[in-house]
């Protein structure tokens, strides 16, 4: 019988298109994402050989990380920023790459719109120039960020080069409790294995909390494994997942989606495959989490304390605690619950879809943002963004007092004019807390997409159960 | 790409754990669109104070590390982004090597394509290379890909692991994509085999 293999193995082998001796790997890839802060390079790179697109109509390219969330039909003040998005136009155009303008409705982040599209589809190997591009494993596909010299190999040859991958799984036992979501359980897992846990590992998240979630829901866990240090996370398919993509513009329609179905069927694990790592939550253990520091796997219970340097004994994590808590204006042992916010930011590639903003709006409605805060709400995309507003969530987060903008990755990189000032902090649904992600100085604090409605309407890092149970 | 074969230079010590790449290049020098000239925005903001005036004590702001072409530095170095402005940033200071115990897979790849070298060294042995660099100028590393080894200043010598194809591929300078378009019957075949078995791939 044949050894029983993962979903990411039977991805793996079925794009392998050359094996060195010493497992060296030529994959095909199925997808490529393209926006325009890390093509430009690449494009240039293109030209100077005289190489061509080799598959133009598996690529797909958007501008998002430095576009502005205000009026945009203005255009981009910031010259380098106008330069950067005119400068993918232009090679689009020249290339023939597929393209939504900024001022297209279907225009967004590239991991929202990949998949809102069905331009991601199960069992694909599909890369961007973008870390966060292991959003798209939530469809059971092999989804990993490349550098801007592999974006440029994609383009010229529609393969990469790669070393294999080792086998992790993540099993999250059990059903979530209230207030719980899908942005607690992948902070929850970062704190768990730490920023590097993940490392040279391809994530699989199993168990019947992952099962049970949304499309929404698994993309958001997905998305942050890269702060997991893996490259890249995977779920099965399953119904959800048929059902998300069934009639989407580009996913297959008739014969093919049954066909394509039929496949799906085959991807999942097989009993008995082996992993090199695993590691077991259990649902019921998990709180609402935040993020006290400036890594990702510096992470709480919203219940709980900001750490004591003097309680750690390995000197180089004192000294990474120490700074990070002088970095972050805290003392150690505040609870976490009691520290006030400045701003709060609600969207991003982990918590700009439909089903977040749905979340923010169940938590805001009938409530008002505290004084004094400036709570901003980005929609994931375009047609994200219809549909909020559609759906009357628009109506009822404005009525709150949110500042409901145009979509884009906007504060949570602060390429564009969207930036936190020195020391302002700020209750983000994004995935980084890195010092000076959303500006110099900046002061981050990773919540959900509840989590930072209840810091909006209470000023500080409340613990959102307070305001629904 | 530049070839790596042998380097002999100053190595500076940065001794903290899980340097990010936005620490490495800030974002708002992403907004280039060419590879060069990222050298003097490497790590800015810790480099340089608001009004823009150098911190002297940076460690690559001290005249013996000014000249550095050797990084050294703790756990899990270049995590966070896929930005290959980390490695070219890195590059156009003039560091052609950077020793950790572990680095993130996608900077680690990047620097691959950059004809720069990272090592991965024990605990241990990043202990003796952050204070031999502590040193300063005073105490050059030998670092030679061919025999791979880090040749230290009291004589003594660490040997280092590396995949053969990304080492062959280094020590040459070759150029990734010019090797894989020479396989491009084997690309076509894979293809033309997908449009039967997957045709709404």
């Amino acid at each position: 019988m044949a050894k029983p293999r993962t979903l990411f193995d039977k991805i793996w082998d079925a794009h392998l298109v050359d094996v060195q001796e010493d497992g060296t790997s030529l994959i095909y890839i199925d997808r490529h994402l393209v926006h325009e802060v890390t093509s430009p390079q690449a494009f240039e790179g293109l030209r100077q050989n005289g190489r061509k697109v080799r598959r133009p109509e598996l690529t797909l390219a958007v501008a998002d990380h430095n576009i502005p969330t205000t009026n945009r039909s203005a255009g981009i003040d910031d010259e380098e920023s106008r330069i950067q998005v005119e400068t993918l136009e232009h090679n689009v155009a020249a290339f023939g790459v597929p393209y939504f303008p900024v001022l297209d409705v279907r225009q967004g982040i590239v991991h929202i719109i990949g998949p809102e599209q069905g331009f991601t589809l199960p069992g694909m190997t599909i890369v961007c120039g973008d870390s966060h591009t292991a959003t798209h494993g939530a469809f059971g596909s092999l989804a990993f960020g490349i550098g801007t010299s592999e974006v440029e190999h994609v383009l010229a040859t529609q393969t990469l080069v790669q070393a294999p991958a080792k086998n992790m799984r993540i099993t999250v036992d059990g059903e979530l409790p209230a207030g719980v979501t899908s942005k607690d359980v992948i902070l929850a897992i970062i704190g768990t294995i730490g920023t590097a846990g993940g490392t040279g590992h391809v994530i699989e998240y199993a168990g019947e909390a992952i099962r049970a979630m949304s499309m929404e829901s698994r993309m958001t866990v997905c998305n942050m494994t890269i702060e997991g240090g893996a490259r890249a996370g995977m779920i099965a398919p399953d119904e959800t997942t048929f059902e998300y993509l069934k009639g989407r513009p580009m996913a297959p329609k008739g014969a093919a989606w049954e066909a394509a179905v039929a496949y799906w069927r085959t991807l999942p694990s097989d009993p008995g495959a082996a992993y090199e790592k695993e590691v077991v939550l259990r649902a019921a253990d998990i709180v609402p989490q935040v993020t006290w520091g400036t890594s990702p796997q510096d992470v709480l219970p919203v219940t709980g304390r900001t750490p004591d340097p003097a309680a750690e004994s390995d000197p180089a994590k004192r000294a990474s605690i120490e700074r990070s808590l002088k970095y972050m204006g805290l003392e150690p042992n505040t609870p976490i619950d009691q520290v006030k916010v400045d701003k709060v930011f609600i969207g991003s590639c982990t918590n700009g879809r439909i089903e977040d903003l749905r979340a923010v709006a169940a938590v805001a409605k009938g409530r008002k943002v505290a004084d004094g805060v400036h709570a901003m709400v980005v929609p994931g995309s375009g047609l994200v963004k219809e549909q909020a507003e559609a759906e009357g969530v628009a109506d009822i987060l404005k009525a709150a007092g949110f500042d409901w903008r145009e979509p884009g990755c906007s504060m949570c990189l602060a390429m564009n004019a969207d930036k936190l000032e020195p020391g302002e902090r700020c209750a983000s649904t994004s995935n980084r807390n890195f010092e000076g992600r959303q500006g110099r100085g900046s002061r981050t604090h990773l919540v959900s997409p509840a989590m930072a409605a209840a810091a909006a309407i209470t000023g500080r890092l409340a613990d959102v159960r307070e305001l629904t149970n | 790409m530049d070839k790596f074969t042998q380097l002999r230079g100053t190595a500076a010590p940065l001794d903290m754990i899980n340097i990010d790449t936005d620490m490495i290049i800030p974002k708002q020098y992403l907004k280039t669109i060419k590879r060069t000239g990222l050298g003097k925005h490497l790590f800015a903001e810790m480099r340089y104070d608001d009004s823009g005036a150098e911190k002297p004590d940076f460690v690559l702001n001290k005249p013996q590390y000014r000249g550095a072409q050797v990084l050294i530095a703790d756990d899990n170095f270049g995590c966070g982004s896929s930005r290959e402005h980390a490695p070219w940033a890195l590059l156009d200071f003039g560091i052609r090597c950077v020793i950790s115990t572990s680095f993130a897979d996608i900077f680690y790849n990047n620097c691959f394509k950059n004809g720069i070298l990272p090592i991965k060294v024990t605990k241990q042995q990043l202990r003796e290379l952050m204070d031999d660099a502590a040193k300063g100028s005073n105490a050059v590393l030998e670092v030679d890909l061919e025999s791979q080894t880090i040749g230290r200043p009291n004589g003594e010598s660490v040997s280092f692991e590396i995949d053969p194809h990304r080492k062959h591929c280094l020590l040459n300078g070759l150029d990734d994509i010019g090797l894989t378009l020479q396989r491009e019957t084997g690309i076509s075949e894979f293809e033309e085999q997908r449009k039967l078995s997957q045709p709404w791939a």
